[in-house]
């Protein structure tokens, strides 16, 4: 019963993260020229690659920017909707939306919306005044905008779980909190946001391997530009193995992927571990 | 005195919270509704906000001609439902083995299972083309989904839905005379139907959406999913007007969006009993 799902995920999952960890150690056959056991070669071309350094930093600015970012807007997002608001229905689907739409039209949508001197943002700059700006063109402001996206697309995704976690928290603890006249944010503080802490441990795990994972919006908007601004991990691993096709690169490259994911994995679990309260 | 200030902060708290609901609303649907709004008028108004201009469907018939977009919804059509299919299939007999048999090695196996939670298939490209290269697959639509035929998560959540349904079922049922896929059928799946519906949503949009890896794999208009049609349609930018292709993005994403707006209510409460949280 077990043996055909188990096969596909080992034909898709274990044998290629395996293979991956053999072929970094080896050179890129092309045609008739084999390829040969290089030993750490890869490893010390990866130390000496400057562009590999800066996706690097790129993906972990864009990792500590949009998580926290999002986690954060995502409570906000629950907390506004949890109770009985004005208008909720909209506020929810507002919220939720983004999440729906595949990541390459929001991508169109969001390029639209930046687009120098005819997107949204610059008629509003206009209004005021203000000079046109090229915020994807230039490589200071080119990540945040990729950010800008990924937390807009992310936030209402979050916010679902924020949701089912504050629906099972008893209200009898606000109640409580309320007779003792508790200010509304040692109520969030004392209260609420310990309550939710499973849940942001699992948010966060998946908010972590979607900044790694999700790169499909720079494809449309910058192409890891300019300069390499906007470049990720994952999409280096693209151009490297399927542009300039050098697979043994590309899998030296993912075993960075690998060991990070895998880091991260084990990091989140003890650090929250300590600060989770379960019940 | 005394007795009114309490409520007074309520109702100044209920305030505060709605107009911070309604700003982030705003905010946040804003970037749709601009390119909304451009998709249903003509070309002309795309930089100019006019609130009488003409409404047109126009832009999503022209999209509709550039580009085999017909073509493209059927191959995401096929590949989301065989995706879906086998998933189900698969994840179900797994998640049962798991929840109710006891065989040894059983913990170390589903714990090699759950790795995919973490490391999934996205990130193997490289990989996984090969394999793909090497069964002669490259370039059609089970290459695309094969990979993630073996759902982690699928029997992740069934085996946690099986574990809560009483072994006392399960022996009365063999008493009887049921063998395991009669009583998978008319006992186990059954009660999990909230987690299949939930798993349902998730998978379908998650392949609805997915496209780095289509985009390696395939190269005809045959075999490629809507995504990587829609990005080949709005990068040739030889004069294709915005209005064009905010259409052709809101068309391509439009049935999940609809899927979604209708099924919400029941989208967020089967997440919940599924018990992620």
């Amino acid at each position: 019963m077990l043996l055909p799902a188990v096969t596909l995920l080992v034909a898709f999952t274990h044998y290629p993260a395996v293979r991956t960890i053999i072929n970094s150690f080896w050179s890129t056959g092309h045609g008739r020229r084999h390829s040969v056991f290089v030993g750490l070669e890869n490893y010390q071309r990866l130390l000496d690659d400057d562009v590999f350094w800066r996706v690097l930093e790129n993906n972990l600015v864009y990792a500590l920017f949009t998580i926290p970012l999002s986690i954060g807007i995502a409570i906000s997002m629950a907390l506004f909707v949890h109770r009985k608001i004005a208008g909720r229905g909209f506020l929810r689907m507002s919220y939720f939306t983004p999440t729906v739409l595949p990541l390459i039209a929001v991508a169109n949508i969001w390029l639209f919306f930046y687009t120098p001197g005819f997107g949204l943002i610059d008629q509003i700059r206009g209004v005021f005044g203000l000079a046109q700006q090229n915020w994807m063109g230039q490589p200071d402001t080119a990540l945040y905008t990729m950010m800008a996206v990924s937390v807009w697309k992310e936030a209402g995704f979050f916010m679902i779980f924020y949701l089912a976690a504050l629906q099972s928290i008893s209200p009898s603890l606000f109640e409580a909190a309320a007779i003792e006249g508790a200010p509304r944010w040692t109520v969030f503080r004392r209260i609420t946001l310990p309550l939710l802490m499973p849940t942001t441990l699992f948010v966060s795990i998946n908010a972590v391997i979607n900044a790694f994972r999700l790169i499909d919006h720079i494809f449309v908007m910058t192409g890891g530009g300019p300069n390499n601004a906007t470049a990720l991990l994952l999409y280096y691993i693209y151009e490297v193995a399927f542009r300039e096709w050098d697979t043994a690169y590309g899998a030296t490259l993912t075993v960075v992927m690998l060991l990070i994911l895998s880091l991260l994995a084990i990091g989140q679990f003890f650090f929250f571990d300590r600060k989770v309260h379960y019940k | 005195m005394t007795v009114v200030a309490p409520q007074q902060r309520l109702t100044y708290d209920r305030m505060l919270m709605t107009a911070g609901g309604w700003a982030l609303a705003l905010l946040w649907i804003l970037p749709l509704a601009y390119a909304a709004w451009t998709a249903f008028h003509p070309a002309q108004y795309e930089t100019r906000f006019d609130l009488f201009a003409p409404l047109t469907l126009e832009n999503f018939s022209k999209a509709w001609v550039q580009a085999p977009f017909a073509r493209y919804f059927l191959n995401t059509t096929i590949l989301v439902a065989m995706i879906l299919t086998v998933q189900v299939v698969l994840a179900t007999f797994a998640a049962y083995a798991f929840a109710v048999y006891d065989f040894p090695g059983k913990n170390i196996v589903f714990g090699l299972i759950l790795v995919q939670l973490m490391i999934m298939p996205d990130i193997l490209l490289v990989e996984n083309y090969t394999t793909m290269r090497q069964l002669g697959l490259v370039d059609t639509i089970l290459a695309i989904g094969l990979p993630y035929m073996g759902s982690a998560f699928a029997i992740f959540l069934l085996r946690q839905t099986f574990m809560t349904i009483p072994k006392e079922l399960n022996e009365a049922a063999t008493i009887e005379g049921a063998n395991a896929v009669t009583l998978l059928w008319r006992v186990y799946v059954p009660l999990a139907k909230p987690t299949y519906l939930a798993f349902g949503l998730v998978s379908v949009s998650a392949h609805w959406n997915d496209f780095l890896w289509p985009l390696i794999v395939t190269n005809s208009v045959e075999t490629r999913p809507l995504t990587v049609g829609l990005s080949i349609f709005s990068a040739t930018d030889s004069g294709v007007e915005w209005s064009v292709i905010n259409a052709a993005t809101l068309m391509t994403s439009g049935p999940l969006l609809i899927a979604f707006l209708l099924f919400q209510r029941q989208f967020v409460q089967n997440f919940m009993r599924a018990g992620i949280k």
